[in-house]
């Protein structure tokens, strides 16, 4: 019962990591861009719903009504005014720009909210799990993170494959200067595109700001499970950022099992065999060039 | 009034002048075809019309209404389309996504997806293949048609015959005159004299960025035209 406990954990642990990781995943697979900035914004958004909690002292979801939006605004300007001139640059400069707003932003986040842990409290949440059989507890926050997990990826993945504008963003993403020639506003699509990945960091942030403890500077941890998800899955393909995200969870908690207190390495280690085994990922978005 | 009215028209390819004041006029309806050697700048002159290059000085006007310093996706609003050199048609979609990609501005007029997949049927053998899945002429068959999608009054078709099986060329040309019949108006560039020839009411033949021949296609020999388009032609006749 150990073991299947484990594995039910990893697989719930996993819909965190691929919530997590899905606004990483969304922003290389449209433009190209490794966002070093991911973790930050993750860790403001949930500094962000605390904020709005305690100002308001509305419950915890509703937070999301202001954060959400917030985010995704953050994204389109930043698009606009940024990084759509770092991608005409080319080379580094993208990635130049995300690490800039990265130090930027933790350095904000502490000015603001000081350097203190904090979580976003949802009372009872914590606790509260459903008996599935004897010896198997599932967790409700950790099935609910899992449910949205999967929620946001589905939901991305429906909007790109089947709508007009997801269209224009996939179109875009191949070629921009023909998408140009379709009458594709490929600045403003490309901030379309930041925003909804920021809408997904958004509820990401919050989601983290309720199962742990942030500071921060917790954003570079956040950074690193959502660039193994992505990077196990395969670069540019949401599907393959759920898939990365499972492996990584079922890694760390069958990892722990194994090897107590040694999970996170486990997954680590994990992460480093398949990069070798599989560099281009379990399901990588069939790039052209 | 002409639908298209360029004038005096310089272009750069970076450093290199590709157009020196160059005058194109298409009236309503009409088929204008832009012939000469590689390099000649008929490429670059259509990227001008296109948006995708910024001329130096010069006009272009549509209509009447000038659009010179318009972005290029603006001119397609404004009723321009192009089926751009090398095609670039988006591998990652299908093709009919390609299609509904060139409807995106949402232009009111006759073509519509089903008329489209129906009247060239080259394309509608095709519409779930993926767009990196396709060959040449299936490409050029779709950039076309995908340029039509967002119903031009002008229609810019680059290198139509650029790399093409004989065959699969004599096919898309097949295609012309129902795009045509539709009220279009073309201005093709062309390599290959013979088929632009037979499809264009007018031609001009452009040499190293000048107009060096212009008028009805039925007005010249062969001979004539290739004089031009080699400028061999210096006061010989």
């Amino acid at each position: 019962m150990d073991w299947i406990n484990a594995a039910a954990q990893g697989v719930l642990l996993g819909g965190f990591y691929a919530l997590l990781a899905s606004g990483l995943s969304f922003l290389f697979g449209v433009m190209r861009i490794a966002n070093l900035a991911h973790g930050a914004s993750v860790v403001l958004s949930a500094y962000l719903a605390l904020w709005v909690l305690e100002l308001t002292g509305v419950p915890w979801f509703v937070t999301l009504i202001v954060v959400v939006p917030l985010i995704a605004a953050l994204g389109w300007v930043l698009q606009l005014s940024v990084l759509n001139r770092a991608l005409e640059r080319g080379g580094l400069a993208p990635i130049l720009v995300t690490f800039g707003l990265a130090v930027a932003l933790s350095s904000l986040i502490q000015e603001l909210f000081s350097a203190d842990s904090r979580s976003i409290p949802a009372p009872g949440l914590g606790e509260a799990s459903i008996a599935v059989a004897p010896g198997l507890a599932i967790g409700v926050l950790p099935l609910l993170t899992f449910g949205i997990g999967i929620l946001v990826i589905v939901v991305l993945q429906l909007f790109l494959a089947r709508t007009r504008l997801g269209r224009a963003i996939r179109a875009a993403s191949d070629d921009a200067s023909a998408a140009q020639l379709m009458g594709i506003d490929t600045k403003r699509i490309f901030a379309l595109a930041a925003a909804l990945a920021m809408a997904t960091v958004a509820v990401a942030g919050v989601v983290l700001g309720l199962r742990t403890q942030f500071t921060p500077v917790y954003g570079n941890l956040v950074l690193i499970f959502a660039f193994e998800a992505v990077i196990i899955g395969g670069l540019g393909s949401l599907w393959g950022t759920l898939a990365g995200g499972l492996i990584l969870g079922l890694a760390q908690t069958i990892g722990a099992q194994i090897f107590p207190g040694y999970g996170v390495l486990i997954g680590h280690l994990v992460f480093l065999v398949l990069l070798a085994a599989r560099p281009s990922g379990l399901l990588p978005k069939a790039v052209t060039a | 009034m002409n639908l298209l009215d360029v004038t005096g028209l310089d272009s750069y390819y970076g450093d290199f002048q590709a157009l020196y004041g160059i005058d194109v006029s298409v009236a309503h309806g009409e088929t204008l075809a832009i012939i000469g050697a590689n390099g000649a700048g008929k490429s670059t002159l259509l990227k001008s019309i296109a948006g995708i290059v910024v001329p130096a000085h010069g006009a272009i006007a549509i209509d009447g209404v000038d659009v010179t310093r318009l972005p290029a996706h603006r001119r397609v609003t404004a009723g321009i389309a192009m089926s751009p050199e090398g095609r670039r048609i988006f591998p990652s979609l299908s093709v009919e996504e390609n299609l509904l990609v060139g409807g995106h501005a949402r232009r009111p007029g006759p073509w519509t997806l089903d008329r489209v997949l129906e009247k060239i049927p080259l394309v509608g053998d095709i519409r779930t293949k993926a767009g990196r899945a396709l060959s040449g002429g299936e490409q050029q068959a779709v950039a076309i048609a995908r340029a039509l999608m967002s119903n031009p009054r002008l229609l810019l078709l680059d290198e139509v015959s650029l790399g093409l099986a004989p065959v699969a060329v004599e096919k898309l040309y097949a295609a012309l005159p129902a795009i045509t019949a539709e009220g279009t108006t073309v201005l093709i560039v062309e390599q290959d004299v013979n088929h632009a020839l037979a499809v264009a009411d007018r031609v001009q033949c452009l040499l190293e960025g000048r107009t060096v021949l212009e008028g009805p296609a039925s007005r010249f020999t062969r001979a004539e035209l290739a004089a031009a388009y080699f400028g061999l032609s210096d006061g010989s006749h």
